[in-house]
């Protein structure tokens, strides 16, 4: 889960990172009541989990509180790159000497965690590795070892930070380590981390992802789950467990046991729909190994609630869960579903006990389900049956 | 011969006595492998009786190594408690430790990781993975064993359900030893490794290597099979449609890739 900006700075504040003074809002009169408690300039920041706010106009200084005001009410409601701005960020506005890169993430192809830090902060470090690598301090971090104070100094030495802020920035990313540890966090970003010209070390703009598997240990996340955002469809497939994207443009409806079958799935579908005029999957859903009739009836209701979907295909490899069981599953899912089930299912059962599964199906003879014998019949009548 | 498991790998399970692990401990023994107890702290001295089969539960894999010559652990423990149960292997040395649990935090599966890279004696499957299968010898994690049989193609794969399609599709032909190893971010054996021993194993006469997107794993084994692997390899990647950016998952191409297939 990513973070907006101003839940990234409270994260920071709760492990004490420094910040400076910031707070949200979601209207103009809110924003002028936090510009006037902090007083002096701030900076009104749209909170959007998208980059490149800057240039689209999503940051603006403000002189006083009245000002702020206005400039709240031109951000919010805002477009940014398709994303809708539904609250701005109001920060203390400080004079910047200097501006420095630091991150913590995951580093999937050497399976450990990585720092990043640079002196040419305050860009897009991307940009940074790719025109001048020598500035970019690349150090990976043992999850067994963490990030000791030595071990900061190290990455400070390395990353060539100037020696008056060099105590205060490896602070800084022993407690930058502290909070990537404790809260399950596979990236925390300073970008910048920012010298003011009184000295002060500070993180001035954050990005924080979070590991959704540790969420039963990190009971605080909950909380900033982003609901109104989140697609109507996907939402109610979260809560009913089920691992659900909503897909643009796609017509044929998909179940799968499996997240690399389902993807296999979409791709074949996607071949097969070129020839009947481009028809597309319309989602991902992986109903997982078990695949019950209860959760095959939750995953076709959430599909067959879709508006955009013409028809349904359900591509089940029988493995542990057999497909006899699968093919019950199914049968028990439409008479849950009754009146509410009218979209064509095409049904591809393949593996364990392929045969009774199939002898199932016939035996229940509904009227929406055809069966096809491979996966690659059932994704171009699938895709047939969408363009009728 | 295969690799990583054969007829003799002596297996315990961590997590025997929960209802996921008890399950795969029937199948296992159903289709042959050799399970010789179980791990569960706290209920050390308890004998578990599964369709005949007498299975002593020890408190440590150090004990049930001990008494049982164990070499092979599988990990069905919930996500909460996966960290510790693996860790317990590797202070007990286990060489061979493969993780079924699904959703533990990756700052715990890349603690495990960097332990056993610390320890050095232990190698470490999943977590996030169905296990793996040398047909006919022995059945470690949740593959079914009745898909096919013993055969000389070596098979390595970041998903469940394509392996299990792929066995099947190919299960005339049959596999010296099938592995999943995970779609996690952080993997203890990854493609490459596999790759590596299948070139290595005598039985293995052609390969197959399906992957997922996400991560640049697939890029990496196929540099490797360039530089390594002399025996032909049959490659897949899911995923040509996968959204952008959603779940993590970033768009690329379906690739079907062939390799020292000439002749």
């Amino acid at each position: 889960m990513d973070l907006y900006e101003y839940q990234a700075r409270d994260l920071f504040e709760k492990h004490t990172v420094p910040v400076l003074q910031g707070a949200v809002a979601t209207t103009a009169e809110q924003a002028r009541n936090a510009a006037a408690k902090m007083g002096g300039k701030v900076v009104v920041k749209a909170q959007v989990k998208v980059g490149g706010r800057g240039k689209a106009g999503g940051v603006k200084l403000a002189l006083d509180a009245d000002d702020t005001f206005e400039k709240a009410g031109a951000i919010l409601g805002m477009d940014i790159k398709g994303h809708t701005v539904h609250k701005v960020m109001i920060a203390q506005a400080a004079p910047i000497a200097s501006e420095y890169y630091v991150s913590i993430l995951l580093d999937r192809s050497n399976r450990t965690f990585l720092v990043m830090a640079s002196v040419a902060g305050g860009m897009d470090i991307e940009e940074v590795a790719h025109t001048a690598p020598e500035k970019l301090a690349k150090v990976p971090v043992s999850a067994v070892e963490g990030i000791s104070l030595a071990k900061a100094k190290e990455i400070v030495a390395q990353a060539q930070f100037p020696t008056d802020v060099a105590d205060q920035v490896a602070d800084v990313l022993v407690k930058l380590w502290e909070t990537f540890q404790s809260e399950d966090a596979t990236l925390v970003e300073v970008n910048p981390l920012v010298k003011t010209e009184d000295g002060r070390i500070v993180a001035l703009d954050g990005k924080v992802t979070l590991d959704e598997n540790a969420d039963f240990r990190q009971p605080d996340h909950e909380a900033l789950v982003d609901h109104d955002t989140a697609n109507a469809l996907e939402a109610a497939a979260k809560e009913k467990g089920l691992n659900y994207v909503k897909l643009d443009n796609g017509q044929v409806g998909i179940i799968g046991n499996g997240a690399g079958l389902v993807m296999s799935t979409l791709d074949v579908v996607a071949y097969a729909g070129e020839k009947f005029g481009g028809m597309r999957p319309a989602n991902f859903l992986d109903i997982g190994g078990g695949a019950s009739a209860q959760v095959m009836a939750d995953g076709l209701s959430i599909i067959l609630g879709d508006p955009d979907v013409k028809s349904v295909f359900v591509n089940v490899f029988g493995g542990i869960t057999a497909c006899d069981a699968v093919a019950n599953g199914i049968v028990q899912a439409l008479e849950l579903l009754g009146p509410k089930a009218t979209k064509p299912i095409v049904v591809r059962l393949d593996g364990n006990n392929v045969v009774e599964g199939r002898a199932i199906l016939n035996a229940a003879n509904h009227p929406l389900v055809e069966q096809s014998e491979t996966m690659d019949g059932a994704a171009s009548r699938a895709a047939e049956l969408a363009a009728k | 011969m295969s690799i990583f498991i054969n007829s003799t790998s002596k297996v315990i399970v961590q997590g025997m006595t929960g209802s996921e692990g008890t399950k795969h401990t029937r199948r296992m023994l159903a289709s042959g492998t050799k399970v010789v107890g179980g791990v569960t702290p706290g209920k050390g001295g308890q004998v578990v009786d599964i369709d005949g089969t007498s299975l002593p539960v020890f408190n440590t894999v150090a004990e049930a190594m001990a008494a049982t010559g164990a070499n092979v652990s599988v990990v069905f423990v919930p996500p909460k408690f996966a960290k510790a149960a693996v860790i317990d292997a590797i202070d007990a040395a286990m060489p061979l430790v493969v993780v079924i649990t699904e959703g533990i935090p990756v700052h715990d599966s890349a603690y495990f990781y960097a332990y056993s890279l610390q320890k050095g004696k232990t190698q470490i499957i999943g977590p996030n993975c169905p296990g793996l299968i040398s047909p006919e010898q022995s059945n470690v994690g949740i593959i079914p064993s009745d898909i096919t049989k013993r055969g000389p193609i070596g098979l390595v794969s970041k998903s469940g359900t394509l392996t299990y399609q792929m066995m099947y599709e190919l299960r005339d032909i049959g596999f010296s030893t099938a592995v999943g190893i995970g779609g996690d971010p952080v993997i203890g054996t990854t493609h490459i490794d596999c790759l590596r021993a299948f070139q290595d194993d005598p039985e293995t006469e052609a390969i197959v290597m399906i992957g997922e997107i996400g991560g640049d794993a697939e890029e990496r084994a196929a540099a490797f099979i360039a530089e390594y692997v002399r025996k032909p390899v049959v490659g897949y990647v899911a995923g040509f449609t996968a959204p952008e950016g959603k779940n993590g998952t970033r768009r690329c191409n379906c690739l079907w890739l062939i390799w020292n297939c000439a002749g």
